[in-house]
């Protein structure tokens, strides 16, 4: 991949820290992901950073399994696996101790107004995400169009997303995009 | 009746079970997240509501809320927080890493077999040419997420909360900050700013 002489140790602590900074959820962490993944290390291509977000959204499960895919190109299975645990287990003991703590004390007005604060953070951030994957998955205005149509049509709709993931994959295959 | 479901004699959970008539077991933690899990494609949440507060009977509508609402707040992916919470909340860390490990296991090796096959045949044309489609709409999708949880903002005409958000899209989507360096200026700011704007419409 590079010169990083421990590439598995890289994807703990980076990972692990994107964690605990990951307001907003996954896809709102995109682009730190894309920042750190093809501009800081150069794991992947701008392509091929759009091609696993694009797996990502196919495949079954939460879609913080982008970093397994992006750890799987690092390292392989291990990758995959480090990179996984490194987004999720963090996050996932603060969560822990946070809840016992909360359920303690719910009169505090605190968790409502870091909740409220936080909102348009996160929204941005997401906004941040979709601009970003926007610029490096479509490289032509066929493909700009089609991005635009879906963001309408989710939107205005109610339609099962994965129906229009399903046409955006035949279009592709026809050669439209 | 559940085979595993908790007998009378053993310690009870920390926290007082919430709704659920018969708490779940660990393997049933493990199962329900599981299946929850591989039935969501482009998103866990609706799936998760369903299994636990309309099938199971886990929670109330009222309590999912709040937990999730817990879950969203703190940072990483909300419903793997949810998973840990949720669990813990039944079973303690056991509970928690059960109900992670359904939500979490099955789809990893789904994702790494995927992983694998790109890595062979992600050059193939004909592949190529998939990805570049659905990627296209996958992000149209993100995109009409995030119009929707604007539209509170703009109904509310919620200036400071819309130049916040405008001011997080413009550091990281444009100028590329790293997204620690914001989030210690924007996080702070944001809280200050919201306490300001309650103590005004309090006053």
């Amino acid at each position: 991949m590079n010169s990083d002489p421990n590439p598995i140790w890289t994807l703990a602590w980076t990972f692990g820290l994107m964690s605990l900074f990951a307001v907003g959820g996954a896809n709102a962490a995109i682009p730190e992901m894309h920042r750190v993944a093809v501009e800081v290390h150069h794991w992947m291509t701008d392509k091929q950073f759009a091609d696993v977000f694009a797996i990502s959204q196919m495949s079954p499960g939460p879609n913080v399994l982008i970093v397994t895919l992006i750890g799987y190109s690092v390292a392989g299975v291990a990758g995959a696996l480090v990179a996984t645990l490194a987004m999720c287990g963090p996050t996932a003991i603060v969560a822990y101790y946070v809840s016992r703590l909360l359920a303690r004390s719910t009169q505090s007005r605190w968790p409502a107004i870091i909740q409220a604060a936080l909102v348009p953070l996160s929204i941005g951030l997401m906004g941040a995400s979709g601009l970003i994957l926007a610029v490096t998955s479509n490289r032509t205005w066929a493909a700009a169009l089609v991005t635009v149509a879906t963001a309408a049509l989710a939107f205005a709709t109610r339609l099962n997303p994965f129906w229009m993931l399903l046409a955006g994959g035949c279009l592709g295959f026809a050669g439209v995009i | 009746m559940p085979p595993d479901s908790q007998p009378a004699a053993l310690p009870a959970p920390e926290l007082p079970p919430l709704s659920a008539p018969t708490p779940p077991g660990l393997l049933e933690l493990f199962v329900a997240f599981a299946r929850m899990s591989l039935a969501g494609f482009g998103g866990v949440l609706v799936w998760a509501r369903r299994s636990i507060v309309d099938q199971h009977r886990w929670m109330t509508a009222d309590e999912f809320n709040e937990t999730f609402a817990l879950c969203h707040f703190l940072p990483g992916p909300n419903i793997v927080n949810l998973s840990v919470v949720f669990g813990s909340r039944f079973r303690g860390i056991p509970g928690g890493i059960a109900a992670f490990a359904g939500l979490v296991g099955p789809p990893v090796v789904i994702v790494t077999i995927l992983a694998a096959l790109y890595a062979r045949y992600g050059e193939i044309d004909a592949l190529r040419r998939i990805l570049a489609g659905v990627s296209s709409v996958a992000v149209g999708l993100l995109v009409a997420v995030v119009l929707r949880m604007m539209m509170p903002l703009i109904r509310k005409r919620d200036l400071v909360g819309l130049l916040i958000l405008a001011a997080v899209f413009i550091a990281i989507g444009l100028l590329r900050l790293p997204l620690p360096a914001v989030l210690l200026v924007a996080i702070p700011l944001s809280i200050a700013i919201t306490l300001v704007m309650r103590r005004r419409v309090a006053a």
